[in-house]
């Protein structure tokens, strides 16, 4: 098998196990080619790729565009701030304006959950979920998987705890799905404010206590508190939450064993973890940076070669 | 589907020994040569050269790569078939070096093509030549000639040539198969 089985990548729970191996092995080929003196290769020369973003981002806007130019694809770039969206254009139209001007693909990340789907049905293109509200981040949950098996070897059988704001977190259930696909044990731990009622249902274990789920794991994931997408208290204070959920180097140190530490950025230092955790050799943040480059462009390669021409 | 053998065991050891020879009479001691295996058949054959320069002819440390072509290729998107890729392992700059492309059977040329552009990505070689074992003669697309050829085969296009070696199918013979 070496082609997805699906056209779009709108969520881990589309996926099945032999895609997520297929893209882990496209990703190895390109991680070497992102080590190269010349860090480029020629494959989607014909293809145009436009990266639409209506909600901010940093790191996944910049990870995208620099996977899609060291496939030499033709990139454009929108963001809702700038564009007629204000002026009242819908979703569908936005998007069917700039595919007549024969792009191929569209990365879209978009503040309501589904986004991604529903364009999908409507329009003739390649969709890539970049994020949907509080839905799926599939290509963050692919390189987190991705790096957990480069620092550890494999990720069945792994016992991985999800710290944080599950309740409006993307990356949660993106990563939930793929690494209950790839065989580990999962835990969330969190304030139970924000642990969905239901989130069980979906095969994970709910651990409120973070020193026994943090003796439990291999690989912690540390969620950011995510303030902007809050607006009621969810828990008492920033304070309150940093001393029952927040991750120190002494409380580190205190396990009897070393555990992979895991954050998707952007970091709020001193509230989830503390700086020296985030400095650590324990953290593999800026590896799981690095491993999104090659994701991205493992996802869009394999997804560019099932467009016909 | 009928086949018949082209180049048996023995004449494979006599071809791979005169080609060691005429890279020798080239590269001498191999100091600023590399040879580069074109993945995925091609590694099979310049792992054979490299063995037989230090066990025959006493030149060690060949310096030896495998380049994989696939997202080089200029048929994306134009096959049937995903094209599926190999591993790339260069672990050295082809900077001002001598490069030997490796490859068991040169058609149309197309790989070679993309093999051109991929090994750019490590450096501007100093000068870049060719060896495969088989050189199917009136088949090219492109200008591509080899400087070392093992032998000349007439195939006409439905036919398929095919090398095989110990390590991978647990022979050494050369086939020509008719489809």
């Amino acid at each position: 098998m070496s082609e997805l089985s699906v056209n779009h990548l709108l969520g881990i729970k589309y996926l099945n196990e032999a895609d997520i191996q297929l893209i882990f092995e496209t990703a190895d080929h390109f991680k070497e080619v992102i080590n190269r003196p010349i860090k480029k290769v020629p494959s989607l020369r014909d293809i145009t790729i436009a990266n639409l973003f209506f909600e901010n981002s940093t790191r996944t806007k910049l990870s995208f565009e620099l996977a899609e130019k060291r496939l030499s694809a033709d990139v454009i770039n929108f963001s809702a701030a700038q564009s007629s969206v204000k002026k009242g254009e819908t979703l569908i139209d936005t998007v069917n304006n700039i595919l007549s001007m024969k792009v191929d693909m569209v990365v879209m990340r978009h503040p309501n959950p589904g986004a991604g789907v529903f364009l999908s049905k409507n329009v003739k293109a390649s969709i890539v979920n970049a994020g949907d509200g509080a839905h799926e981040h599939p290509t963050q949950a692919l390189l987190d998987s991705y790096s957990i098996r480069e620092k550890l070897g494999d990720v069945a059988g792994k016992n991985v705890v999800i710290v944080g704001d599950i309740l409006h977190s993307r990356v949660a259930l993106s990563n939930i799905f793929a690494l209950k696909l790839q065989g580990a044990n999962v835990k969330v731990c969190g304030p139970k404010t924000l642990l969905p009622k239901f989130i069980t249902s979906l095969g994970v274990e709910v651990e409120t206590n973070l020193r026994k789920a943090l003796e439990w794991c291999d690989v912690a994931n540390m969620l950011r508190v995510q303030n902007e997408r809050m607006n009621i208290s969810y828990f008492p204070s920033t304070r309150e939450y940093t001393q029952q959920f927040g991750v120190n180097k002494a409380l580190l140190d205190s396990l009897d064993k070393e555990i992979v530490i895991m954050h998707p950025g952007p970091i709020n230092r001193g509230v989830e973890i503390t700086s020296d955790v985030a400095d650590s050799k324990q953290a593999i943040i800026l590896n799981q940076v690095e491993n999104g480059v090659a994701i991205r462009m493992a996802v869009i390669y394999l997804l560019a070669s099932k467009i016909k021409q | 589907m009928s086949q018949k053998v082209l180049l048996s065991e023995k004449e494979i050891n006599i071809i791979l020994h005169r080609l060691a020879c005429q890279l020798i009479e080239n590269h001498l001691d191999f100091k600023n040569t590399v040879l580069i295996g074109i993945q995925p058949r091609g590694v099979f054959l310049a792992e054979r050269l490299k063995k037989l320069l230090l066990e025959e002819y006493a030149i060690p440390d060949v310096k030896l790569g495998y380049l994989d072509i696939t997202f080089y290729r200029d048929d994306f998107r134009r096959g049937d078939k995903p094209l599926e890729a190999n591993k790339t392992k260069i672990d050295f700059l082809v900077e001002d070096k001598k490069v030997v492309f490796v490859d068991d059977v040169l058609y149309t040329g197309r790989s070679i093509r993309a093999a051109l552009t991929a090994i750019q990505s490590f450096g501007r070689p100093f000068e870049i030549e060719l060896l495969t074992l088989i050189d199917r003669r009136f088949s090219r697309h492109l200008p591509i000639q080899p400087d070392y050829r093992g032998r000349q085969v007439d195939a006409i296009n439905q036919e398929k040539v095919k090398v095989m070696w110990k390590e991978q199918e647990g022979e050494d013979k050369v086939y020509l198969i008719n489809k």
